[in-house]
This record gives C-alpha cells, structure tokens and sequence, in this order.
C-alpha cells in the first residue's frame, strides 16, 4: 500500500531520532522507537499516539528548522495522528468527517440545537418554550423523560461502538494480540499514566508550547477538562440512577450529587478548555499540525459549549429562559456524544491504547 | 585594530565580554554573573543555531566518589586520571588535568544548579553509564537551560555579533571589535573570556596542516568554528599550545553534509564488515580492538586513502548488530552488483571479499568481546570478528573523515587565564572550551571531556574575569 506523505515523513523521522536518542529520557515515544529498526505503518500511528505534543523533543532538538534535517516531530506526528483517526473511524463511510472537523461538528451542534427547539415548540404549546417552572419534572414538561432517555440512549449506544470498533481497529493495526488488554499490568501502567498525564510535562519540567521556556500550563488545562468531563459524565450517571433506582426526578437541589458533580464537571470544561484554547493560539506554529486545528478546536468549542449550556440552565432554571437553554443543553450535548467517535475526543481512546501497549512492551524488553 | 575611531563605540562597557557561546561560554558567563559582574555573551551564530558544538554533545565525564541516580558506580580521581593519561599518551599538562579532574566532582552538582538535568546513559552507549552523565535531551536541552539560567541572573547576549577583532594592548585585552547585521561595534570590557572553539570549520586553514586532501573532509559540528578569535589571540602575542595540524577525526557517512551532520552520521559498523578504499582495497584491520577504542582512528586512515573515501562492506549477517544512522545501507543482491552500486572495480571488490573470506578461520563470534574469529594469512588482517562475507543481500557505507575538533590552542595557567609567548599571564584574558582544550587534552579522546573542559574552565574563567573586573 501506497505510503501517505505524513506516514512516509515520520519514517524519515524516526530512522533520524532513532540514529541520535538523545531524547530517550524525555517521554515513551523515543524509547518505544528504539524497540524497533525499521517502522512500519503501524508502527508509526503507534508512537504518534503515544506521543503527547509536550514540545520537549523539538526544543531540544539539534536538527529542528532551520536545520536542513528539519526534524519537527510533534508536528509531524500529529499529522500521523490525524490521519491514524480518520482511518479508524467506523463506519467508513464517516471516516471524511475528520476532514473539515470543525464545520462538521459545528453543522451537526447547529442542527441538533435546531431540531430540540423545533421540537420543543411542536410537541408542545409554542408558549411553553417560554414558560417559568419550578420543582422536580420541570424538564420533563418540555420533553417527556422516556424520549429524552431513548434518544441520548441510543446516541451514547452508537459513539461506544464506534468509538469501539475505532479501537479494534487500531488495535489490530498495531499488531497487538487482544490478550494484551486482559493483562492487569499493563492496563494498570496506562490507566495511571494517562490520569496523571504522565508524558504532557517536557520530561519533567512542563511542556513547552510557544517557545524553550517549560510551562505546565497545558497539562493543568488539560487535567481540568479531563477531569471536569468525568465528573459531567458522572453527574449524568448518578442522576439516571437517581431516576430509575430512587424515582427521584431532576431539576434536583443545588445540594445534590448530580448537581454538585455538575457543577464543578462543567466549570472544568469550561475553563479547561479555554485555557487549552489559549495555549493552542501561543503556541510554536512548527510544533503543531495545521490539519489538526479546526479538529482540535472544534472539540475544545464543543466541551465548552456543553459546559457554559450547562451551568447557564443550572442558574437559570426556574426563569424563562429554562427551556431555550434546555434545548441549547440537549442539542449541545446530543452533538457532542454523536460526534465523539469523529473528532478530537478519539486521542484520548488510542492514547491511552497505545500506553497500554508501550507498558506491555516496555516490561517485556 | 587600525582606525580605531571610526567604529562606533557601544553604549556600554561590560565587566566581562564573553566571546562564543557554548557550554564554556555560558559556564563563564553564568559564573561571572553569580560573582557580581556584569556580562554579555557574544554568540556568531543566531538563537537556533547558538552554542557551537555544544549542540551536538550529550554528556560530560566528572568524577565522582559514589553511584549516583544517574550514574551506575563510582569514577574516582585517580581513575578519570589514568583514562586521560592513556587516551593522550601523556600529552596533558598533569597539574592542570588534576585540577580540571578535582573540580569536575563539584560541577555535577552545580551544573544542575543551573538548570541542566541528567538521565541515565543512553541506549546504544551503556558502558558510559559509569563514567559519564547524560544530559535529558541532549546538548541542545543544555544549552537551552544554560541560556534560560544566564537570561534570569542579567546577562546579556547577543546573537549573529562575530568578533571580528581584538584590542589588545600588549597583555591587556581593551575592546571586542563586532560585527552584526547593522554594522561593526566595539565593546570595552574589563576583562574577556575567549570561549569561541577551535578552527575545524575553516577548510582553508585545515588545507594548511592536512594538504588538499582536507578540502574532501566533512564537519560534524558547528560552521562557526573558523578560528579566527584564537588566531587574533595568537596574533596578538599570546603563547599556543597543542599541535596546529592535528584534529580528531571519524569516519563517518560520506552522504553527510559538508558541516552539521552531527551524530547521527555516526557509523559503528567497522568491526562487522571489511573497509575497502575506491580500488576495492583493504588498508587496515577492522577488528583491531573494540569499537569506542578505534572510533577515531578511522577518520585518519580514510584520510589516507585515495580522494579521502572508503566503504564499509558487511552482509545480511550483521545487517542489525550496530546502532542505526541517518543514510540507509547502499545494497545488492551479490558482491559484484554492490561494486557496481559504489562505483567500485566489481572484479577487485569480488576478489578482495573472496581473498578476505578464504582467510577467515572458524571461531565463536561475540560481538562483546575480543573474540576469537580472525584471519590467518592475509595482509592487513582481521584480528578479530571476522566472519565471511557470503550471505546476501550485502551492504556497503560510503565513508568520509568527519572531523569534531581541533587541539591547537592558548596556552592557560590555573586560573584560566591565558599565558603570553613573551612569558608570564595575561592581565586579564581567560580562555574555556576547546580553544584551550589542547592544555590537558593533547591528543585523544574521552567522551564527555570536552564538555568537562568547558565547564570546569569555563566556572574558573568566568570566576577569575569577574575578580578581576572588581579590582
């Protein structure tokens, strides 16, 4: 099979750092290099995977632009990266929707906000859209429960077997037997390596971003998204079993679980990702990808956007301004999980596949 | 310097006036600034390229009492003595070298006091692990570190500003004369440290010692070490030291480009193949002794050879037992298809690999040790790992002398400070990093000492200039 141009770069690359190793100690990319000599394709959505675009290697390397050797690993890996995503996606036919990321994501959250307020007002009477309610099951006035459940049911459902199938994918691409996954030690390396963001500190120091001096800045944004998305997810959660198990019906007190969770999740992804976005428009343009962008702003925008929906129903809810924000919430949650298995949040998935790998590699070397 | 008035004076006078900008540039600059001077680094090359051939080093060898968390055992005193006494043959000056050795000791710690940090040794290179510490992320990363440091304490730097001449009154040193993009400048300072390296990068001046033949030499570092801040020195009555004609030289890829290549043009596969030169000849045994002691003395036997190029020839065998580099092996389905590749007579090439495998004698082959696979009967030999050359597909590297430094120098005293043909110390004249690399490292090399060179000198130059612009 024909080599893509970004495929057939982070060869050149890897045959040079592979040469040098003077960044070995930086992160798990190098290291996981010296495994091998020769890099199949593979191979290199592996390590573009495992590296986390801490910047360290390109400011510390000797043989970077200027240099006629132009060695720009992050950015290049990146690409790989971007590319690796597209070819995972499943069903094939959306693999195109990692092109143009950012107008896709952005006119499947315009329609979906569209379709909630559309249905809100043509299932109900246009006014009560508008309509100031209080108590438990207010929500539930505009959109009965059992349809809400269905239909971010089923949008869940899909992103988990795309996002699974995506997985397999890669997986298998890698060459990695599936018995590898039912090991406890390498599943346990990666976990930790990935909650604590092991590889996103420049080896040590913090990673570097718009030039030679370290700043741990991103890996704090990024730890506040993360983070602040797992507490969203588990607000979400509780609340469902709050609904089924203890019939207990949301709007639910600002002391409560969901709410609580909620709260401090959706401040997380909102000033995570503003922070990342920062970050992102100070950065060294050498050591990004510009493909990548539009991906990884759309999804910074879309957690941001679930966030402050989010939060503005929360301090809103009994105004009303509740329902157009209801469906701003739902329409921007319901495109956020459609579109997980197509965009930036799949870095994630296969990062964290690929520290399981380098954990099963790094114990049996 | 003539005309003197008619260049612009700067608008401030340093205490110290650092000249380079490498790891001995930066050490004496960090060093002087600490003791309270005011400092400006000049750097000829710009902010990416800065540092000379400190971009493209990776460790430095100090001596040290215990194992540390990046060093695997201890390196005595005596012990990094007797490696620098074997490596120069003796052509050190002992007080200086036991001194650079006793202070190497306290530069582990106060290097990182600066900022640099240390790993483990890097694979491909274990049987450094004692004796030497690997800078995380290599020279670059230490440079980087060393820059940030000298930035926060207030020195200032100038980068693309090549000293292009020295005021020195007699053992006095005046003035840097510069020149930058907008034009020529002098600097007064109180005292100046001469860090600029050596003249490997100036062809026409390798011509002078090596002939013609240099003009067919690649550089592996830096494009900026032309000499001409040791030339000026000399000129101006400093006393020299080390041999003017003489620099360390590999055999490296002759794809490299002409300056800059840096490591990864390395090649370690001489002692698994056979080195032909361009009539398909052998001209010395490849398995002498164990790679890191014969590294460099190939770039001199390549420099011998006819039009200065000689190829590597192994086969499939040992196609995976050395560390990878930049250029692919150049490879062919039989002997005379590889001649055909390189240029090379396919009827000599077939012949001498026929000649050599007809030789070899049985043994067990180990890479690790000096084993016992040799020839028997041929001229030159193959002392050890040889193994015939018959299982395709074969490989051959192109290789060129690849030269790292010079060991021409200013001849120092203990404070750094350089010494004057006409007898006694400059006044106030230090000098660190290769430029005075040649007062403990006459010939040979270790590796990682001229990183120790530099920083050790550099800390005791800058000490020294800034004591002396305190007076």
């Amino acid at each position: 099979m024909q080599r893509s141009e970004a495929l057939t770069e982070a060869d050149r690359l890897m045959t040079i750092c592979n040469s040098c190793r003077y960044c070995e100690g930086l992160c798990a990319v190098f290291p996981a290099m010296e495994l091998r000599r020769s890099f199949s394709g593979g191979d290199l959505n592996y390590l573009s995977n495992l590296c986390h675009s801490c910047g360290a290697c390109y400011v510390d390397c000797q043989f970077s632009p200027p240099h006629e050797f132009d060695v720009r690993v992050p950015s290049v890996l990146a690409r790989v990266r971007h590319e690796s995503y597209a070819d995972y996606a499943w069903p094939r036919a959306l693999a195109p929707l990692f092109r143009s990321n950012g107008i896709a994501v952005s006119l499947i959250t315009v329609v979906s906000i569209a379709i909630f307020i559309i249905g809100f007002v043509a299932f109900n009477d246009p006014s009560a859209l508008l309509a100031s309610r209080h108590g438990p099951g207010s929500f539930y006035a505009l959109m009965p429960h059992t349809t809400m459940a269905a239909l971010f049911g089923a949008a869940f459902l899909w992103a988990i077997v795309a996002l699974i199938q995506g997985a397999r994918a890669f997986w298998h691409d890698m060459g990695e037997p599936a018995s590898v996954l039912a090991e406890p030690r390498p599943l346990l390396c990666a976990i930790r390596d990935a909650a604590s963001l092991r590889y996103l500190d420049g080896g040590g120091v913090g990673c570097y971003n718009a030039d030679e001096r370290p700043k741990d800045d991103r890996r704090f944004f990024h730890h506040l998204t993360f983070w602040g998305f797992l507490l969203c997810f588990a607000s979400t959660s509780v609340a469902t079993l709050y609904h089924y198990l203890l019939q207990r019906e949301a709007p639910y007190p600002l002391w409560d679980l969901p709410v609580v969770l909620g709260t401090l999740g959706g401040i997380g992804i909102v000033i995570g990702p503003l922070g990342l976005y920062a970050a992102k428009r100070k950065r060294e343009p050498a050591m990004m990808d510009e493909g990548s962008r539009s991906m990884d702003v759309a999804f910074l925008a879309m957690l941001g956007l679930t966030g402050t929906t989010g939060l503005a129903l929360l301090l809103l809810r009994e105004s009303s301004a509740m329902g157009v924000l209801l469906a701003l919430h739902l329409g921007a949650v319901f495109a956020l999980f459609v579109t997980l298995p197509y965009g930036k949040f799949v870095h994630g998935l296969y990062r964290f596949l690929a520290l399981v790998r380098y954990a099963r590699e790094r114990h049996a070397s | 310097m003539t005309a003197e008035n008619d260049i612009p004076e700067h608008p401030v006078a340093y205490d110290v006036v650092v000249a380079g900008g490498g790891n001995a540039a930066l050490c004496a600059a960090i060093a002087a600034r600490h003791a309270g001077a005011s400092v400006l680094v000049l750097e000829a090359a710009s902010k990416f390229y800065r540092g000379g051939n400190t971009r493209h080093t990776r460790n430095m060898r100090c001596a040290h009492d215990t194992a540390t968390a990046t060093l695997s055992g201890p390196y005595t005193e005596d012990e990094f003595w007797d490696d620098l006494l074997r490596v120069t043959e003796g052509q050190t000056n002992e007080q200086l070298a036991r001194m650079m050795i006793r202070e190497s000791k306290e530069m582990l710690d106060w290097i990182v006091e600066q900022g640099v940090r240390f790993q483990p040794s890097l694979g491909g290179t274990l049987s450094l692990g004692r004796t030497n510490s690997f800078f995380l992320g290599g020279g670059r990363a230490m440079l980087n570190a060393l820059y940030l440091t000298a930035a926060r304490l207030g020195v200032d730097v100038l980068y693309e500003a090549e000293v292009v001449g020295l005021d020195i009154d007699s053992d006095r040193f005046r003035a840097a004369i510069i020149r930058q993009r907008d034009g020529i400048t002098r600097i007064r300072g109180k005292a100046l440290v001469a860090a600029a390296g050596g003249f490997e990068a100036n062809i026409d001046r390798l011509v002078e010692g090596w002939g013609e033949i240099a003009r067919n030499f690649l550089i592996r570092g830096t494009p900026h070490n032309r000499g001409t801040v040791l030339d000026m020195l000399l000129g101006a009555g400093v006393d020299s030291i080390g041999d003017p004609t003489q620099c360390h030289a590999v055999a490296i890829d002759a794809r490299a480009p002409k300056y800059d290549g840096g490591i990864i043009t390395r090649l370690d596969c001489v002692v698994f193949g056979i080195v032909v030169n361009k009539h398909a000849m052998r001209f010395y045994d490849e398995g002498e002794d164990v790679w890191p002691k014969r590294y460099a003395i190939w770039g001199r036997l390549v420099a011998a050879q006819p039009d200065q190029i000689a190829y590597i020839v192994f086969d499939v065998k040992s196609a995976n037992l050395f560390m990878p580099s930049l250029y692919p092996a150049i490879e062919a389905a039989s002997i005379a298809e590889l001649a055909g590749k390189l240029g090379l007579d396919p009827d000599g090439l077939s012949a001498t690999v026929a000649a050599f495998n007809a030789a070899v004698r049985d043994g067990s082959f180990n890479p690790d040790i000096l084993d016992d696979c040799r020839t028997e009967n041929l001229t030159p030999p193959k002392s050890h790992w040889a193994r015939r050359i018959d299982t395709g597909p074969y490989y051959a590297y192109p290789v060129r002398p690849g030269i790292t430094f010079t060991y021409l120098g200013v001849r120092v005293d203990h404070d750094a400070r350089m010494m004057m043909k006409a007898g006694g110390s400059a006044q106030n004249m230090y000098a660190a990093g290769e430029i005075m690399a040649g007062n403990v490292l006459g010939r040979g090399y270790a590796a990682g000492i001229g990183m120790t060179i530099g920083s050790v000198f550099g800390r005791i130059a800058g000490r020294g200039a800034a004591r002396h612009a305190a007076q």
